[in-house]
């Protein structure tokens, strides 16, 4: 039952990355990116982690993306008839990808079994992934990481603001 | 139960789609999602192997690096609305002002 | 295996039922805003619909002439649109509003043989996250029909709605938090559980009392990401025409149409569950009533679940009244006082709220 859930929703999750890649049109794209974000949420679920799969839906995909359409909307950004890759590049980007993909499932192949840890069998502690336990560890062990990451922010908002004005004079 | 294998297995196929993503194509904005495919097909390995060894701190870098690629992205798309005002285009084959 | 199929019709049974009450709901709704108005208005509203002379009190307009005029109009879908988009937008805009009342809990439990049915239709333990996650799904519905209209004054409608729908959005979130800190729980359905004490024995012991700053924070918030009057000016009316749902018509239009009375009675619910007691009917057990002399009604586990049930009902109802009487009453908002309102008031109150909770919390112990 869980293998068909993963494979169908696996698939779902590929195709709408191709999505991404493969549509001329900006506003589908960030679309099927919005697709696979949703899909890669309920994948957290399935890990038992409720609290960041929760996380990915408000900030990734209801925010993040968003904005990404906002950008689209105010450039008011068509499809784009220049856009244009030389057959040699895609051909060997393709290739490259392609022995990647097959190289990384290769290996896990083989190192399947290898893994350390309670391994995936093992039902989850109680409390795995709730927002206590993600809470606790971020305001005791991570607390240092966790407020540089509030700096960053601010740097992220202030440059923001600061690169996309307009010029005044 | 599914083995952490298969879940490494499709992070790296979107991966590896993303990195398609960021180098077939030549618009700006398409090229900056691929580059957040990546960003989540990380995620997901980092998620499933949290799960495996049941440690919340798998899940504490999935947060971290939320936040960064939501600082990322404010700030890059900052940078191609600044673009577009100049040079009308985020076509990156004719952003080519740097180039030899 | 036959526990999981039991599990699943119950499941199945709920989330209809829930579903169906409230698009009905939200059909009425229609009508009382119009009825209502025109009592504020001095006017006598909407009464030409009727069948052989009989109005039945505007169900007649409600269940048959409104919808049957949306379904029955021509679709118009103007040139140079992308179709995907424009088809796209009015489902996107309804599903996060529905699918929200899946976690709202309408009565305690409900015992059948040896089978205890929670009354949720999902009960999950990340039950306010998952509100917020659909709150902000929300806003794709308004930049989509926006700028799927290849009309200025949509997109215009579409940039100001979803601006205005993410600015609240934090208003909202910081509000909840307070209530999370209270009640030191996600789970709406333990939320409301916990609501049940009564302080000095005959006050019931709602999350107001506790939280009255965040009532007011989450209802304003609430009421701008539906964009309701005062909130209204991605849609403005008298401006825009309706803003970014204006090159819509027939049934897309009464889907956008039907979204601001659905998250009308979503607002309600959502207040009525953490600020009201939700299904808690004062002095009501599970097993009947204690009044606070040592008096005692037992009462059969199902009685009991219908008068949580009307109790909820009834709460909600006077939200959603509330909330068009507020509509009519108030004038709109000016872009930038909505802005400075949402980004200069609401937010350092939030923040001030949860401040304050969280050292309360420290210093008396958790509810």
């Amino acid at each position: 039952m869980g293998f068909v859930l993963f494979f169908l929703l696996g698939g779902l999750m590929v195709a709408s990355a191709l999505g991404v890649v493969l549509t001329s049109h900006p506003v589908r794209s960030t679309l099927c990116l919005v697709v696979t974000l949703f899909l890669l949420a309920v994948f957290f679920i399935f890990l038992d982690a409720d609290f960041v799969a929760a996380l990915q839906v408000v900030v990734y995909a209801g925010a993040i993306m968003v904005v990404f359409l906002f950008v689209i909307m105010l450039l008011n950004l068509q499809v784009d008839p220049h856009e244009r890759t030389p057959p040699s590049w895609r051909f060997f980007t393709l290739g490259g990808a392609s022995v990647f993909v097959l190289a990384v499932l290769y290996l896990l192949r083989a190192a399947g079994t290898l893994l350390p840890g309670p391994g995936m069998q093992s039902a989850a502690p109680a409390g795995f992934g709730s927002i206590e336990a993600v809470g606790l560890r971020l305001y005791t062990q991570y607390l240092l990481q966790f407020e540089i990451t509030g700096l960053l922010m601010l740097a992220g908002v202030i440059g923001a603001v600061v690169l996309a004005k307009r010029r005044v004079g | 139960m599914v083995p952490t294998t298969y879940y490494v297995g499709l992070s790296a196929i979107l991966f590896a789609i993303g990195v398609i993503g960021v180098l077939v194509r030549r618009n700006a904005i398409v090229m900056f999602l691929s580059s957040e495919l990546m960003l989540n097909a990380a995620n997901l390995a980092f998620m499933a192997f949290a799960r495996q060894q049941q440690s919340v701190d798998g899940q504490v870098i999935v947060f971290f690096v939320m936040t960064v690629a939501a600082a990322e992205a404010a700030v890059g798309l900052a940078i191609i609305i600044a673009v577009f005002r100049h040079r009308q285009t985020i076509n990156a084959d004719e952003l080519r002002l740097l180039r030899w | 295996m036959d526990s999981l199929w039991f599990e699943l019709a119950v499941s199945t049974i709920k989330a209809l039922v829930v579903l169906l009450m409230v698009l009905q709901l939200a059909g009425m709704l229609g009508w009382v805003e119009r009825k209502g108005s025109a009592l504020i208005q001095d006017r006598i509203g909407a009464n030409r619909a009727s069948i052989f002379g009989f109005a039945g009190a505007g169900l007649i307009n409600t269940m048959m002439a409104d919808p049957l005029k949306f379904l029955t109009k021509e679709d118009l879908i103007p040139e140079g649109v992308d179709h995907l988009l424009h088809t796209l937008a009015p489902a996107v805009h309804l599903f996060p509003a529905l699918v929200t009342f899946a976690v709202i809990p309408f009565g305690d439990v409900l015992v059948i043989g040896d089978h205890t049915i929670n009354l949720q239709v999902a009960p999950l333990n990340v039950g306010i996250l998952f509100i917020l996650a659909m709150v902000s799904l929300g806003v794709y519905g308004v930049v989509l029909g926006g700028w799927a209209s290849n009309n200025r004054w949509s997109l215009l409608g579409g940039i100001r709605g979803s601006a205005q729908m993410i600015s609240y959005e934090l208003a909202m979130g910081l509000a909840l938090v307070a209530m999370i800190m209270t009640y030191g729980t996600l789970d709406l359905q333990a939320m409301v559980r916990g609501q049940g004490g009564h302080f000095l024995g005959f006050i019931p012991a709602w999350g107001i009392w506790y939280q009255p700053l965040a009532f007011i924070i989450f209802l304003c918030a609430g009421i701008a990401e539906s964009k309701r009057v005062p909130f209204d000016l991605p849609e403005s009316e008298s401006e825009l025409v309706s803003g970014f749902f204006t090159e819509y018509s027939g049934t897309k239009h009464l889907m956008f149409f039907m979204t601001d009375f659905v998250e009308v009675i979503l607002v309600a619910g959502l207040v009525t569950t953490l600020f009201f007691g939700g299904w808690q009917v004062p002095f009501l057990a599970r097993d009947g009533f204690h009044f606070p002399g040592g008096a005692e009604l037992l009462l059969p586990n199902v009685v009991v679940a219908v008068l949580q049930i009307v109790s909820f009902s009834v709460k909600v109802l006077f939200f959603c009244w509330l909330q068009i009487m507020i509509r009519w009453t108030l004038p709109r908002f000016r872009y930038d006082q909505l802005m400075r309102l949402g980004w200069i008031g609401l937010l350092p109150l939030g923040f001030l709220n949860a401040i304050v909770t969280a050292v309360v919390i420290l210093a008396w112990g958790q509810h």
